[in-house]
């Protein structure tokens, strides 16, 4: 479910760390206002536990397989919607910073799709409806893993828009939400029944744990922004969609595909020529006709990479050369010793070139 | 997912070290890497030749800071598959030429495939070389200093720090499930629930101690990060030359200039 930075184009991150950083910002500004003092440790430590409760496992019942705990419903239970999106955000972060799972420019999307639908929308609107305020068993059981289902179902969707608008994958809108949504109906149930499993024991270990958490948490203040902000992202969204070259621009290619056979030889033409469409900010569909002669000439300035075979020489050579020339400046930087700091260290690092 | 704790200690030791490039300003290191993904991420769709210069970013922050590339490309290889099931389908979805090798003519899906895993490694690479030479505590108080919430910075400080803590008490639980029941390690739901339940109890007692503690040392409600470095003109430099580079290897093809050069030059 965590995307990487490798599927996701800037625009569609950088508007996604913007409406996640907003919803960090109000969080940590609503927190700073709390009295409760012991509250950021807290935090931390859950975050802690979530991260280390993914070692243990079970077995889900009637099938082979085991599951664990992803977290964020549990974590709006135990601490409200605000706490628990700001912890989620620390925990999405630290994945990506060490485990290289889920990437920094999609740190907004994935705390858009992990954090912001359980706290925000699944725990408020389902969870503490249907379970009230002091719930017994069957409550929390149904509860959880509604809003548990609900949470995931809502944040597949969200992987399957922001991967089709940043138009990288391949793969057609439809297909990808019909696997998606299935596969996180399971993955949604499990969550549900770990987080009641796990609720349900602790109320009748430790039934003071929730007698603190019941601050309900609101994102009242800032919904006229919210509802902003997914206007913004819409209009954004529908804009980029509609760059892509579904039909017109498919065609429009393929007439001005000729255009490249008369385009003059010359090098700073093509290259000024092409600026634009090198530096274009979105990753655009670049196809080109199948079969379209050009001479190595017209062609090897093209922003696509190698539609002839020269060209491709030309570029598999280059790339090599430029790995290599990589390898071998990361080798020297190596081999260069450390000036008034342990010959120790500089010793240990060159043994792993 | 026993191994990656020690790779996270392993990060943390990293992190810790002294290099000129540890000693760069922990702002300046995560301004370029967010530059740097951003402008890897705004190639088109088919850039092969064209991505492969800013593997120099990733490889200076490593062999400049002095980290082993073993342990960064053992975590990028594990979390490939996870991070690629979409790109995956690409070769199968889309068919169409747009290149060939000799006489081969490559599909466009081969070729996004093929972009999407050396993004994946570049902005893998860059992401866990920042961390590795930069340490999680220098990299909290830089991004606080950056304007980023205090609270949230110092919650993502806690975290880090009791990671090793709540992750170790979760091993010595799991330990002792698997010694009484013969090696298994799944449980059913019912134990499941009380490993888990009393791990949270656990590491909720764990957190009343930390602010108890605190508050015996003088905590008054605000968490102070210290602020180590001070920005000075390498780091200024060091943004410089890195940008300017970026935007070099965004205009221009570099890696296809360099391999028509050796092509023209040696026939």
């Amino acid at each position: 479910m965590h995307m990487a930075d490798a599927l996701v184009s800037p625009a569609v991150g950088g508007i996604l760390w913007a409406v996640s950083g907003g919803l960090l910002a109000f969080c940590a500004r609503d927190l700073r206002k709390t009295p409760r003092d012991n509250l950021v440790p807290l935090m931390g430590v859950l975050g802690a536990f979530v991260f280390a409760v993914q070692m243990i496992n079970f077995t889900i019942p009637g099938t082979g397989s085991s599951g664990h705990l992803g977290g964020g419903l549990l974590l709006a239970i135990l601490l409200g919607p605000n706490p628990a999106f700001l912890v989620l955000a620390s925990i999405l972060t630290v994945q990506a910073f060490f485990f290289a799972d889920g990437g920094l420019l999609t740190l907004g999307c994935n705390l858009f799709n992990l954090g912001f639908f359980p706290a925000f929308v699944a725990y408020p609107l389902l969870y503490r409806p249907i379970a009230g305020t002091s719930p017994d068993p069957a409550q929390i059981w149904t509860a959880s893993i509604i809003a548990a289902i609900a949470g995931l179902q809502l944040g597949a969707f969200g992987v399957v828009l922001e991967t089709r608008l940043s138009g990288l994958s391949a793969l057609p809108f439809q297909t990808f939400l019909l696997v998606m949504l299935p596969i996180h109906l399971a993955i949604g149930a499990v969550e549900g029944i770990a987080t009641a499993a796990i609720v349900t024991f602790v109320i009748k270990a430790r039934p003071t744990v929730f007698a603190s958490s019941s601050e309900p948490g609101t994102l009242r203040p800032i919904l006229p922004g919210l509802a902003l902000a997914a206007l913004l992202a819409g209009g954004a969204a529908s804009w980029f969609a509609s760059t892509h070259p579904d039909g017109l621009e498919w065609s429009l290619a393929r007439i001005t595909g000729n255009k490249e056979m008369i385009r003059p030889a010359s090098e700073i033409h093509n290259q000024l020529a092409h600026l634009q469409e090198r530096t274009a900010f979105l990753p655009d569909y670049g196809f080109r006709p199948a079969q379209h002669e050009t001479t190595p000439a017209a062609s090897e300035t093209s922003a696509w990479p190698a539609v002839n075979a020269g060209t491709s020489l030309a570029g598999i050579v280059g790339g090599i050369v430029t790995l290599a020339l990589a390898g071998i400046a990361g080798l020297a930087l190596k081999a260069i010793p450390l000036r008034h700091k342990t010959a120790e260290q500089s010793r240990a690092g060159g043994e792993h070139p | 997912m026993t191994a990656s704790w020690h790779d996270l200690a392993r990060m943390e030791e990293l992190g810790r070290m002294d290099t000129p490039i540890h000693r760069l300003d922990a702002r300046a290191k995560a301004v370029v890497t967010l530059a740097f993904i951003g402008v890897v991420m705004s190639f088109p769709r088919l850039t092969l030749s064209a991505l492969t210069p800013l593997l120099l970013y990733p490889v200076f922050l490593l062999s400049a800071g002095r980290i082993p590339a073993r342990p960064i490309l053992k975590k990028i290889l594990v979390a490939t598959p996870f991070a690629l099931a979409v790109g995956l389908f690409n070769p199968l979805l889309d068919r169409q030429p747009v290149a060939a090798i000799g006489p081969v003519p490559v599909s466009g899906g081969w070729v996004s495939l093929l972009s999407i895993l050396i993004r994946f490694l570049l902005t893998s690479g860059a992401a866990l070389a920042l961390v590795a030479c930069t340490g999680m505590h220098r990299l909290g108080a830089g991004l606080e200093r950056i304007g980023v919430p205090r609270i949230f910075v110092s919650q993502l400080l806690f975290l880090h720090r009791y990671l090793f803590v709540i992750s170790d008490e979760a091993g010595t639980m799991r330990r002792a499930v698997e010694i009484r029941s013969g090696g298994n390690r799944t449980l059913r739901l019912r134990g499941f629930a009380s490993l888990a339940g009393q791990l949270l109890i656990r590491s909720m007692d764990r957190a009343d101690r930390v602010y108890r503690a605190m508050v015996a040392r003088g905590f008054d409600g605000q968490i102070r990060i210290p602020r180590e470095t001070a920005f000075g003109w390498r780091d200024a430099a060091f943004i410089a030359f890195s940008l300017a580079f970026f935007a070099a290897a965004r205009l221009w093809n570099l890696a296809e200039i360099l391999g028509r050069l050796c092509t023209e030059t040696f026939p």
